[in-house]
């Protein structure tokens, strides 16, 4: 079946960090998407009774389009399912087990061309983290999911100490230099981080359109008039220092090509599309837990575009 | 009128200390009355002397305490090993000593299918045997270009593929980027494919049929030949997800008359959580049947040595190879744990890594203070790589251990070389140490990793020897006769059967192995060239010839 190759956000995590709150979060609150989410049982999945249309052994419909599914032992088969079905997705969300490495599990799902990977996102518990770190038997484990994630959510800030959440960043940061690193409390995080800004390659500069879950303050749409080095600025976006949590748009490059690019925490990419018609030149770029201003945006534009014209 | 047989042996080895030795055993109803002189046994009312096995020797039925029904389906592909191996029909196809002769045996397959777009599959491959080159996509290309051609590792979890499975499964491509799918200089998959997830895009294509794989009723009947062939009564599966339709095949073929073998299959900890599995484990128990038994639960914790994926301790991997990999979460494992002992669920738990051994026995150890259960008999499969110390806590904790020491002779210069260094590579599979301990010893084959075969089996425990001729501690080595029980009573007691099979006495189900020689006589070496007529099983008889 040849699509487009379906988003594919990959969750992992330790026993308690807060995946399946964040899951039950994002099919209750999925921006209009028609989400996928492959998780190993049901266990404690707490789907409201009311959104859910119909409930089999494996999978579970949830009204707007959205499905769960259990995989069990079959993940590819699974992903393989979902992909050749007739249903459509915008984003797949796949819930990698408590002691899996998500790095792994999304190497194996991208060998399904059907899949693109969008983000690694791994959960971490602010309380235990540290401890989790220095634990017998599971510390390498957790170390590899830190590591291994481009966007760590630093989960149940409310629960931990100004202290214990100071440690817990300063031991992430080790681990993971380049990753963006996001405080949540009950995984209550805006669709836009964990599932992008929009669906699927579709340009969005109308930040109408962003859920009431993203503050207004920390999300920003620029146009971009001139042609720029689309790698170079999707790079540039994906920088640390920045703490940028995604950015998406559509730009001419100096080939005269057209790219859409994307930036999700510390992972960049600039593909060359082919849209129908005329498509808009932008940029749409969200922050979580501070303000984003148009001018910082503009200032990155200006360091990899040629032409100095560009307004928000 | 129910009748009384009383067969008559050349020798009947009981394996009961009380009466270890006997010339009749009589049966009645599938069960025995009990084994001794005829005179003694005449008591029990009228009889029909049964003289067929008057040159034979009888032994308890051996017991399989860890292997897969899988060996049976198995068979419906080519047989692609270095060692020799027998099949359900009796035939004994010959070990591929070279790549070539592999391809060539691949290829005189293929040459067989009229559809010239059908795959070929073949199995227990293992290319350590053929000097360090591993096998290529360019290889099996010269099996065929235009059909997928597919060949299964010995240890079932890597696969070679050639270009074309490599094409339909969509991995001919450049930009392939999995730890499992190794690439040439030219960028594109050499073909070898590491792991379920490397394996499952192209699988399939290869005619790997995981449906098949999962539980067919042809592929449990040719495992039950095989059984007959090697002297097995009684066979555990381990690590079956047990989907309702494959219970009620198992069911219904087990129960059939003809049917030669007891099934023991585990329910595999996947999919479920710890509670949904304790009830799933309940409700099967509830529908088991004399040749069915069902209601164990197998959970896996780490992957296997010659992998890379099993945990272990300090200093981790010989070559510098990193950790390996839980399949199961410390907490999980704990939750499981108290759930079966609270409710009296047993489990048998793969620990391959000592890393993996250690936290099967703290994760016991806080279980037991929560639930003390006096016989839970809870087994540790593999435990492979367990230290003395291990051993120790393991028989204060009262669980078994079941072995693989067939490990040593298909892997042991690999693991001695590369993966664990030599001395832990003599330590391996400690059944010496197991049985000084006091703990319970079973040994099995994982068939079809190894091949079904106590008594191969119990050759390997006994001599250590690898495939290239040395021996691999010698200080674990155990005699013929604690290698015969570990093969007979040791797995009943794992599964707790030991109450009705195991061994030749009065009230114990009429399960027998018939052999042409007593395995004691045969020189230790010579254990594994012991034959096997058939078995009887349940009071009924079955030929291997006639099978």
């Amino acid at each position: 079946m040849s699509r487009e190759p379906i988003p594919l956000t990959v969750l992992g995590g330790y026993l308690g960090a807060g995946k399946t709150t964040l899951i039950n979060h994002l099919l209750r609150h999925n921006g209009g998407r028609r989400i996928a989410v492959l998780v190993n049982d049901f266990g404690d999945l707490a789907i409201d009774a009311d959104l859910i249309e119909r409930r089999d052994e494996d999978m579970i419909s949830i009204a707007g389009g959205c499905v769960c599914c259990s995989f069990g032992s079959d993940m590819m088969d699974a992903l393989r399912d979902l992909a050749d079905g007739p249903a459509a997705y915008d984003h797949v969300l796949l819930e990698a087990s408590g002691v899996a490495l998500p790095m792994q599990v999304a190497q194996s799902a991208t060998l399904l061309s059907d899949y693109r990977l969008d983000v690694i996102v791994t959960l971490v518990d602010a309380e235990t983290c540290v401890d989790l770190l220095g634990r017998d038997y599971v510390a390498d484990t957790v170390a590899a999911q830190i590591k291994a994630a481009d966007l760590i959510i630093l989960n149940k800030s409310d629960l931990a100490s100004a202290a214990e959440r100071e440690r817990a960043r300063a031991q992430v940061a080790l681990l993971a230099p380049d990753a963006r690193v996001l405080e949540a409390e009950r995984a209550a995080l805006p669709p836009e981080v964990v599932l992008g800004v929009d669906g699927r390659s579709r340009p969005l500069l109308d930040l109408g359109r962003l859920t009431p879950h993203l503050d207004h303050h920390q999300a920003v749409a620029v146009e971009v008039k001139s042609t720029v080095d689309p790698t170079a600025l999707a790079e540039a976006l994906a920088a640390p220092g920045l703490d940028i949590v995604r950015a998406k748009g559509v730009v001419r490059g100096h080939d005269g090509a057209i790219y859409a690019i994307q930036a999700v925490g510390r992972r960049s990419e600039a593909r060359q599309i082919r849209p129908p018609g005329d498509p808009r030149f932008g940029l749409v770029c969200i922050r979580h837990g501070r303000r984003i201003e148009p001018g910082e945006v503009e200032a990155i534009l200006r360091a990899v575009t040629r032409d100095q014209d560009c307004t928000p | 009128m129910t009748e009384t047989t009383i067969f008559r042996a050349r020798q009947i080895i009981t394996m009961n200390p009380s009466n270890p030795e006997a010339t009749h055993v009589a049966v009645r109803d599938g069960r025995i009355l009990g084994a001794g002189p005829l005179e003694k046994l005449a008591g029990w009312g009228d009889y029909t002397l049964d003289e067929r096995f008057a040159d034979k020797v009888l032994t308890p039925g051996l017991v399989e305490g860890h292997s897969h029904i899988m060996e049976g389906t198995f068979w419906r592909y080519v047989y692609c090993g270095y060692f020799d191996r027998a099949d359900p029909d009796g035939e004994t196809w010959g070990g591929l000593k070279t790549m070539s002769a592999v391809i060539e045996r691949l290829k005189a397959a293929a040459d067989k299918l009229k559809d010239p777009d059908a795959p070929v599959a073949g199995w227990a491959l293992d290319p350590i045997y053929y000097g360090g080159r591993r096998m290529t996509r360019e290889d099996l290309d010269q099996v065929s270009a235009t059909r997928p051609i597919g060949v299964l590792h010995a240890s079932g979890h890597i696969m070679n593929v050639n270009s074309k499975a490599l094409e339909m499964g969509g991995l001919l491509r450049e930009g392939v980027n999995h730890d499992g799918v190794p690439l040439g200089a030219d960028g594109l998959p050499t073909g070898e494919l590491k792991g379920p997830d490397a394996m499952a895009p192209v699988g399939a294509h290869t005619g790997f049929d995981r449906d098949i794989l999962a539980g067919d009723e042809s592929g449990i009947r040719q495992f039950a030949r095989l059984c007959v062939r090697t002297g097995v009564t009684t066979a555990a599966d381990l690590a079956s997800l047990l989907p309702e339709d494959a219970v009620e095949m198992m069911l219904r073929v087990t129960g059939e008359p003809g049917f030669p073998a007891r099934i023991v299959s585990l329910r595999r900890l996947i999919g479920l959580t710890p509670k949904e599995m304790i009830a799933r484990a309940q409700e099967l128990g509830r529908r088991s049947t004399d040749r069915l038994r069902i209601g164990m639960i197998k959970v896996v914790l780490d992957g296997s040595i010659q992998g890379f994926s099993a945990r272990i301790r300090w200093p981790g991997y010989y070559n510098g190879a990193p950790n390996g990999l839980w399949y199961v979460a410390p907490e999980q494992l704990q939750e499981m744990y108290d759930l079966a002992l609270a409710n009296g669920v047993q489990i048998h738990t793969h620990t391959n890594g000592d890393e993996a051994t250690a936290l099967a026995l703290d994760t016991m150890e806080r279980a037991l203070a929560r639930h003390p259960s006096p016989d839970h008999r809870f087994t540790l499969q593999h435990c492979q790589l367990a230290d003395a110390a291990q051993f120790r806590r393991i028989a204060k904790l009262g669980l078994c251990v079941n072995l693989f020491p067939n490990h040593h002779f298909y892997w042991g210069d690999q693991h001695f070389q590369t993966t664990l260094g030599p001395e832990r590579a003599e330590r391996m599979n400690a059944c010496a140490t197991a049985i000084e301990s006091g703990v319970p010893l079973a040994i099995h084959s994982d068939a079809p990793v190894t091949p079904l075969g106590p008594l191969f089996t119990a050759w390997c425990a006994v001599n250590r020897l690898t495939a290239s001729g040395r021996v691999q501690g010698a200080h674990e080595r155990i005699s013929v006769a604690d290698a015969l029980k570990a093969i007979t009573l040791g797995a009943a007691y794992t599964l707790k059967l030991d109450g009705e099979i195991g061994s030749i006495e009065a009230g114990k189900r009429a399960d027998f192995a018939v052999l042409l020689s007593d395995p004691r006589d045969a020189a230790p070496e010579a254990l594994k060239d012991v034959e096997v007529w058939g078995t009887v099983q349940g009071g009924r008889i079955f030929a291997a010839a006639e099978i």
